[in-house]
């Protein structure tokens, strides 16, 4: 049988040649039309952004108070995420239990959520009308249009990323290391303090460099939930939206500068899973 | 080059519509009319009443506020016709070249309004307690028309008013429908709005506070064709239309008032 396969290829490979190369040729210009794709849009955002007119005096002010205000705002929220989200992702890698795949599901659910439903529903949750909103509210609490409101838009949103990048590191993690601690007496801190977050340092900074880039980047749940006012809630990618029609310039500059803060995020990333693995297979999410 | 993203947009646009739209077989020819977003009912209302007029075209609505649509045209967004909210934003794109100069006619004018929530819960009557301390207070964010005319108002009234006023702004919207749609939901105490924006749909969930004549401005919306529209006679027959007796009588219904005379 393989014989006769063999043959009845043979027979057609006076062909092959010629279908090789509208393969070679086909697959070079599909990859290049996807790559100029990809590619075109940074070469021409930055050619615009180097090669218009005039200054940008007046409105330095609105670029000035949105850098502070995301870096700060991403800066608290990293915080949070270090705080809530690392003990989340231990208790899911070492527990079972009922409806397990359900909780994860929602947790990961922001990740692929429209940001702009995201927004919706914090709105749903924490507005002065919302679930949690409304008793706060009696309370003469009121976190729409806020600070706060800027900050658990992007808790919501991005902290997935570093919970799903814990996670799976902590699961990696053979039990025995905890098991051996405990044996020599370790308590439950000294293990989690000095065995399990020394071997897992890269995979949680990778997840939290994921998480704020997505914070920096937050828009639609920012602008629905938390509005938009220089100084109080305008973050950057706010502003570049907000001064599209007012000031070119500055929405080009404010671009440039997440632009930047991207490509910085992204190196660190890409430095950190490259280092010699000592963790063993870091968790990506980038792939 | 700069115009293509905006292409794209349209040409998605025009995807859209041909699914809904009438069988292959008649090819409609498409008006694109570019209008403020106060206008949303009403030029849908508008473009139902001029196609079933003209059976083969299509009218193909985008709105936003008008400083986005200008900064779209201005880009070089393909249109045939540009309804603004205010003189501003219009002559913006007439200085682009985009629009001949004094091809605009007014066609409608608008009244400002407070909007509150159903059940007023800052307790807001007049435009003086909007300064009140801890009301919550949301605008378009500037360059939008309606925002202009806002500042006219609250230009003319005290000083310290005029501080506490802008002390209690708590967001800045994209758009005038967007100030509206957040003071329905209840997210804020007041906003401030044209009265036409108070449409049916958020009407049981908003109380007005009427701004008294004295005080308010005649918000006056130019309307123009494009210097390139692709259907040039199509523009001028709907900027007719829009004039015309019956036009008026839509817009009218939806809130608006007659177009100044001048």
């Amino acid at each position: 049988m393989a014989v006769r396969q063999w043959k009845g290829s043979v027979a057609s490979t006076s062909s092959a040649p010629w279908q090789n190369r509208v393969f070679s040729v086909l697959a070079v210009v599909l990859a290049g039309i996807m790559a100029v794709f990809l590619i075109i849009p940074f070469i021409a955002l930055i050619w615009r952004a180097v090669t218009l007119e005039g200054h940008i005096a007046a409105s330095e002010l609105s670029i000035a108070s949105a850098v502070a205000l995301s870096l700060g705002t991403t800066a608290v929220t990293i915080v949070f995420i270090v705080i809530l989200g690392t003990p989340l992702a231990y208790f899911l890698a070492r527990h079972q239990f009922p409806l397990k795949r359900l909780l994860t599901l929602f947790i990961e659910m922001p990740i692929v959520m429209p940001p702009v439903v995201a927004g919706l529903a914090l709105l749903s949750a924490f507005g002065r009308r919302g679930l949690i909103g409304a008793p706060l509210a009696s309370l003469n609490i009121s976190v729409t249009f806020t600070l706060t409101a800027v900050i658990l838009a992007q808790l919501f949103v991005s902290s997935p990323f570093y919970i799903r990048s814990a996670q799976s590191r902590f699961e990696s993690l053979p039990r025995e290391y905890e098991d051996a601690a405990a044996v020599d007496g370790a308590s439950r801190w000294v293990i989690f303090w000095r065995v399990i977050l020394p071997q897992s340092t890269r995979a949680l900074l990778t997840g939290l460099i994921l998480s704020w880039a997505r914070a920096l980047g937050e828009f639609g749940a920012t602008i629905l939930f938390a509005g938009n006012l220089q100084g109080r809630t305008q973050t950057l990618p706010l502003l570049v939206y907000g001064a599209l029609e007012q000031d070119l310039r500055v929405t080009f500059v404010t671009a440039l500068i997440l632009l930047a803060l991207a490509v910085l995020a992204f190196s660190l990333t890409r430095w950190l899973t490259g280092l010699d693995d000592y963790e063993g297979d870091t968790p990506t999410i980038l792939g | 080059m700069k115009a293509k993203w905006w292409v794209v947009l349209l040409l998605l646009g025009r995807l859209a519509g041909c699914r809904t739209g009438q069988p292959e077989t008649a090819q409609p020819q498409e008006l694109t009319v570019f209008a403020a977003s106060s206008l949303t009912d009403a030029f849908n209302e508008l473009a139902q009443a001029f196609e079933a007029q003209n059976t083969a075209v299509e009218v193909v609505l985008n709105f936003a506020s008008s400083s986005q649509l200008a900064a779209q045209l201005t880009e070089g967004a393909v249109a045939d016709v540009f309804a603004s909210a205010n003189a501003t934003q219009m002559q913006n794109v007439v200085n682009s070249g985009r629009i001949t100069p004094g091809a605009e006619d007014w066609f409608v004018s608008n009244r400002l309004t407070i909007i509150v929530p159903a059940d007023n819960p800052a307790g807001i009557h007049s435009l003086e307690d909007v300064a009140q301390p801890g009301v919550q207070l949301i605008l378009a964010v500037k360059g939008v028309p309606v925002r202009q005319y806002t500042d006219e108002v609250v230009a003319a009234m005290a000083a310290d008013f005029q501080e506490h006023f802008y002390n209690n702004l708590v967001s800045e919207e994209d758009n005038v429908r967007q100030v509206s749609a957040k003071v329905a939901l209840g997210e804020a105490d007041a906003g401030i709005v044209y009265t036409s924006d108070v449409t049916p749909d958020i009407a049981g969930r908003v109380q007005q506070i009427a701004i008294p004549e004295a005080q308010n401005v005649a918000a006056a919306y130019p309307i123009a064709p494009l210097a390139d529209a692709p259907q040039p006679e199509l523009a001028q027959s709907f900027i007719e239309f829009v004039l015309s007796a019956e036009g008026q009588s839509i817009l009218a219904k939806w809130g608006f008032g007659p177009p100044p005379t001048s």
